[in-house]
């Protein structure tokens, strides 16, 4: 069977539109469903083994009108395995830590008698902040059924694409929206596609960037575990409104379950002609695959990923020449994150307006975050770009672990800096995070707490960017060692006032000098701890004559970026 | 990172501002080349632009080039000068302290994880490193800590490789892949611990490298050398019981002044006879005399294969890196170089037998060194294939500039040199002969001798200007009585594969075939003094090679008496038996890593 119009799809979602309610948590008539959150986090708390526990358990006794279905991530990792269950004419109930033991309990209780497990009920006021459009389905759909995705209107976007809008309007939907990127960099994503659809070339490709190697963010992978049909319809958009036939999806070797959803998902697209020649009977051809990558950091650098790709040494070049201007094989390439991605077909259902109306003046729409370090909620969480860093850390992530104070945020993961207590109140977009010495970065939030030292957590960054250098570039391969031998010294006790001095100017020089992103903002934990924490600095260096004279301002120099 | 310039013409012509400086440039050019043209000068390390032979080597990766460009708002941004191309209004300063600084800086960190053995180093005072830090004034390295630590990769005869003097401008890698296509040299590991080397660091010995030293002429520090033979030339000349002849390559003459601050293109055949004879070689000979003995051997071949429907084009087979390269690279094409030895292997060869002869020598109490302008040589001379009755045919290899350190070292005022000539007999050559240094002087000196010996008439006008030129790739038909021979011609191992992919594929049909396997021929190779990035250098070179060839009365290889004499008295017919056996080797097919 072929999708050929949307006179195909519509009548498919007919046959299933018991399922689109699931969306609004509502069940299916008089079924009972069960979702168990089988993603990564998910299956390596034990979320197979619940799995099956509740399918021997309705076996067993013999219920007939309850169905047991695998999903992605909701993103309340703190607490997996989660399972949520919808019964008909109740609003549904999430379970957190529901091991092969509770499953019986669940049953009897809430299955049979209607009453939920209190005991187990995740009862956070996450969801009253959070808003979900990246993650709209994921945690909801059986990422491994295409039909599923169908039934939510998935692909109706891609049809209204290719068989009512041109690509100009495409475009020009996606910049009115005001959606940028959110691989880190924030690039207009309209204006990128706008850029390489302007770019002479025989041919053009669309690549997906699934790499995501920043520690502590894993808001990619759960898109592509929960709902894997989103980035390849959003793909095929793309490639629509800039004339790319190809598109490509570089992802980690490291993330299997993610490849393997992706692998179905993509065969499951072309055996309905959603992927391949004509789609949507239009004269639109468009096909994906897939590229492993070995898991380096620099490796989700544009230009290093296009190296890669191209079987070359996983390294930056200089830019310009832009992938939009050369790129895969020197033909113009469009680069796009997974997260910017899952944005774009509910921006062409339902509009530019739609989302522009959701965020800061200039930060449109939402952001995905992956909270973790000393807070008590940790997870995902999608909320809208200008909440407050405190409205995250407090309301949606439960505040601090164990009634610990809080001390600082690091955004950006190692190419970020560190935020400290006064800033909290900063609305989050990206410009207001590098205002204040930070990035966005991918969203890796991670918390400190006043028992964090925060030159050893500048170290431990910094190390990650020296270990993750790929060494092309002095300032980097030599620079970032040369930072770290400096700031180990320190925190063994052995440094002086003139190291410290000579860390600073090494800072700024890596910086400015670096070749890529990496380079350039690796300096960045230790220029922002030196700025707010400098007093953790002082407090290592043995000699306490010269701390009295040393005065922390006189050494910081009008210059660009975070200072 | 190899990029062809285009043609500048018809560019859109803009203003920027350098140093408060207004001017107009073509759209395009980079900041660096604008800079360059009203003489600001911005340090460069890694970068290196050979457009003669269309080779730019664009990894900024020294930042050594580093120039502030104003945003207009207190946030400017510091730019690589030799990759940025200028745009329009684009304001920019070479001379703030942040742009000042970060190049030092960039400096200071190199030398940090660099030896401290500039006394000792084979570069000393030829090194780009030492030089940039002296002009940017660093007097000292702020930030000592670990260095790399790798051991020195002498497996080979040819190379040395020294990773912890690696600072990864990559040229080597640039030229060995995009130019030479070999595909031998990129980096390896990553963060601190990167350098260039054979995949997976492999020694040099076990890779397909051709060794033709490409990498070491544009390498700006001593991480690729030649491995010194210079102590082995002493030790030789030093030794009572051996008779020690040196033989000199045809493009010695044209490159070896400038080791001793003459002006480049400078011929110093005379002076250098001299200096050779005042450091106690028993004999001065001249390689050309083996240029002559090749042209009447790969001329005689090739009518032969010509006349006898064998196997054409015939490809010359002097260039040792090119053969190896064929080795590695074309195993199936191995019947199409022609068999003669290279002409240095054949001096080699006569002077061990003919000469021993003459002389009443005994061949193993001669040592002959070859001056070579080539480091690929030094591996060639060890071939196993290429020793006769138990004996090197060459026993020692040294390059131009290891000539020049040795003539140094012997305290010899070179300029000031009166002129002698070559010894007899083996000092006498044609002025084809002295063409071999040339991109397209083998095949240019054969043709004159085959055209000769085809029509039987004398040949008037020995210059061949269809077979000159800077361009790489060259074909060119030259009629030779009611014949028309197709000639290809190939100078840089990338234009090679590319003359051997259309042979392979019988795409195009040619008669005979030259290579060389350094850009512009041997005047241009690994063991001549170095470049550094001025190829201004080599046209000179060129131009005074072709020079030597019109100083010559003779100028056809078949005329040289004393060649005619060497075949009556002992070879007897060229390319007959006897000459096969002594002056004609094989090829083997090579793996290719
Ligand atoms: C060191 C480094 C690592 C990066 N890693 C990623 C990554 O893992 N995923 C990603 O989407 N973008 C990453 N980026 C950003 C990409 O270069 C690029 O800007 C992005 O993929 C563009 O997509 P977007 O416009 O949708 O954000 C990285 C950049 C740098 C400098």
């Amino acid at each position: 069977m072929k999708i050929c119009s949307l006179d195909d799809l519509s009548k498919i979602r007919n046959d299933r539109r018991s399922l689109n309610s699931r969306i609004n948590g509502r069940s299916i008539e008089d079924r009972i469903e069960i979702l168990v959150g089988l993603a990564t986090c998910g299956i390596s708390s034990g979320a197979k083994e619940t799995q099956l526990a509740f399918e021997n358990e309705i076996k067993e006794k013999n219920f007939k009108n309850i169905s047991v279905i695998p999903v992605g991530c909701i993103g309340n990792c703190y607490s997996e395995p989660t399972v949520q269950i919808n019964v008909p004419g109740q609003s549904p109930v999430i379970y957190g830590r529901v091991h092969v033991q509770d499953v019986p309990e669940i049953i009897e209780k809430h299955i049979r008698d209607g009453i939920p497990v209190d005991r187990l009920a995740l009862t956070n006021p996450v969801d009253n902040k959070q808003m979900r459009i990246a993650l709209r389905h994921c945690g909801l759909i059986n990422p491994e059924d295409i039909f599923e995705y169908l039934a939510c209107d998935g692909y109706e976007a891609l049809g209204c694409a290719v068989t009512q809008m041109s690509p100009e309007f495409i475009i020009d939907e996606v910049k009115k929206s005001g959606l940028r990127g959110r691989g880190g960099g924030g690039f207009p994503t309209g204006v990128k596609w706008e850029i390489t659809r302007a770019q002479p070339g025989e041919r053009k490709y669309i690549i997906c960037n699934a790499d995501e190697g920043d520690p502590g963010a894993f808001m990619d992978r759960s898109i592509l575990e929960g709902d894997p049909h989103c980035v390849l319809e959003a793909m095929a958009i793309g490639g629509y409104a800039l004339g790319a036939d190809q598109g490509i999806i570089y992802i980690r070797a490291e993330y299997p379950l993610a490849v393997s959803r992706l692998n179905t998902a993509i065969s499951q697209a072309r055996k309905l002609g959603l992927l391949g020649p004509n789609i949507f009977g239009s004269n639109f051809n468009f096909d994906i695959r897939i590229k492993y990558g070995a898991g380096a950091f620099v490796c989700g650098e544009e230009t290093a990923l296009i190296n890669s790709c191209e079987g070359k040494r996983g390294e930056p070049n200089f830019k310009p020449p832009y992938p939009a201007q050369k790129g895969y094989w020197g033909y113009p390439t469009c680069v796009n994150n997974v997260e910017t991605f899952a944005n774009i077909a509910p921006i062409i259902t339902k509009g530019s307006s739609w989302f522009a109306s959701i965020g800061t003046e200039k930060s449109k729409g939402t952001k995905v975050f992956a909270l973790a370090g000393k807070i008590n909620n940790v997870g995902l969480a999608e909320v809208p770009m200008g909440i407050t860093l405190r409205e995250l850390i407090y309301e949606i992530g439960g505040g601090i672990r164990d009634g610990h104070k809080f001390k600082a945020i690091q955004t950006g993961g190692p190419s970020g800096g560190v935020i400290s207590e006064e800033y909290l109140d900063t609305p989050i977009d990206y410009d207001n995070l590098i205002e204040i010495g930070s990035m966005m970065g991918s969203g890796g939030m991670i918390v400190m707490d006043e028992t964090d030292n925060m030159v050893n957590i500048a170290k431990f960054y910094l190390e990650f960017s020296m270990d993750e250098s790929c060494g092309r570039c002095t300032p980097c391969r030599i620079g970032t060692k040369r930072m770290y031998e400096i700031i180990n010294k320190i925190t063994s006790g052995k440094g002086t006032m003139a190291d410290l001095n000579s860390l600073k100017q090494l800072t700024y020089m890596v910086r400015d000098s670096s070749l890529c992103g990496l380079g350039q903002s690796a300096p960045n934990p230790v220029i922002s701890t030196m700025k707010h924490f400098m007093s953790e600095y002082l407090a290592f260096i043995p000699d306490p004559r010269a701390k009295l004279k040393f005065n922390v301002n006189k050494h910081s120099r009008k210059s660009k970026k975070a200072d | 990172m190899l990029e062809p310039k285009e043609a500048d013409d018809h560019k859109e012509i803009i203003p920027i501002k350098i140093n408060d400086q207004n001017i107009t440039v073509p759209v395009g050019i980079t900041i660096l080349e604008a800079a360059h043209q009203i003489g600001i000068r911005i340090p460069t390390l890694c970068h290196l632009d050979l457009h003669d032979i269309k080779m730019v080597n664009k990894t900024s990766s020294c930042r050594v080039c580093m120039v502030e460009l104003s945003k207009g708002n207190n946030r400017n941004d510091l730019v690589p000068a030799c990759v940025t191309p200028v745009t329009r209004d684009m304001e920019i300063r070479t001379d703030t302290l942040r742009a000042i600084r970060a190049r030092r800086m960039a400096v200071e960190l190199l030398l940090s994880n660099h030896p401290n053995e500039c006394f000792t180093c084979p570069k000393n005072l030829e090194c780009e490193l030492q030089a940039l830090a002296a002009e940017l004034g660093v007097r000292q390295i702020r930030w000592e800590g670990e260095r790399m630590d790798y051991p020195k990769d002498v497996s080979s005869d040819a190379i040395v490789k020294d990773a912890n003097k690696c600072i990864y401008c990559r040229r080597c890698e640039t030229m060995c892949n995009e130019v030479q296509t070999c595909g031998i040299l990129s980096g390896i590991g990553r963060g601190f611990d990167s350098f260039v080397g054979p995949a997976f660091n492999i020694p040099m010995a076990e890779s397909s490298c051709t060794y033709c030293g490409q990498c070491v002429q544009v390498c700006p520090t001593a991480a690729l050398t030649e491995v010194n033979h210079t102590d082995k030339v002493w030790e030789a000349l030093n030794d009572p019981d051996k008779h020690v002849v040196v033989q000199t390559a045809p493009a010695i003459r044209a490159a070896l002044g400038e080791l001793f601050n003459m002006e480049a293109g400078t011929l110093v055949t005379g002076k250098m006879v001299t200096a050779l004879k005042r450091m106690d070689f028993d004999a001065v000979f001249d390689t050309n005399f083996g240029a002559d003995i090749t042209v009447m051997e790969e001329a005689t071949e090739l009518i032969y294969r010509m006349n006898n429907e064998k196997r054409l084009p015939m490809l010359t087979s002097c260039c040792p890196a090119w053969v190896k390269f064929i080795e590695h690279q074309f195993p199936e094409l191995l019947d199409v170089p022609s068999t003669c030895k290279s002409p240095h292997i054949m001096f080699g060869t006569i002077a061990k037998t003919y000469y021993a002869e003459k002389n009443e020598i005994d061949p193993d109490n001669i040592v002959v060194v070859s001056v070579m302008p080539c480091i690929a040589k030094k591996a060639e001379a060890k071939r196993p294939e290429l020793t006769k009755d138990e004996h090197n045919n060459v026993d020692i290899v040294i390059t131009t500039r290891e000539l020049g350190a040795m003539i140094k070292e012997a305290g010899i005022e070179f300029a000031e040199l009166p002129e002698s000539d070559f010894d007899s007999p083996m000092g006498m050559a044609s002025g084809a002969a002295a063409i071999f240094g040339n991109t397209g002087g083998v095949i240019e000196a054969v043709i004159r001798t085959a055209c000769e010996w085809i029509t039987g008439d004398p040949l008037d006008n020995v210059e061949f200007d269809q077979l000159r030129g800077a361009n790489g790739l060259r074909k060119a038909a030259i009629k030779v009585g009611n014949k028309e021979l197709r000639i290809g011609i190939a100078s840089g191992l990338g234009n090679a594969r590319q003359l051997l992919e259309q042979i392979r594929d019988g795409k195009e049909d040619y008669d005979a075939i030259e290579i060389m396997a350094c850009p512009g021929g041997c005047v241009a190779g690994g063991g001549q003094p170095y470049h550094h990035g001025n190829y201004e250098i080599v046209r000179k070179r060129q131009e005074a090679i072709y020079q030597e060839d019109k100083n010559k009365q003779l100028r056809k290889a078949h005329e040289n008496i004393e060649v005619l004499k060497l075949y009556k008295e002992y070879l007897g017919e060229p390319y007959g038996e006897f000459a096969q056996d002594l002056l004609h080797t094989h090829f083997e097919e090579r793996e290719r890593i």
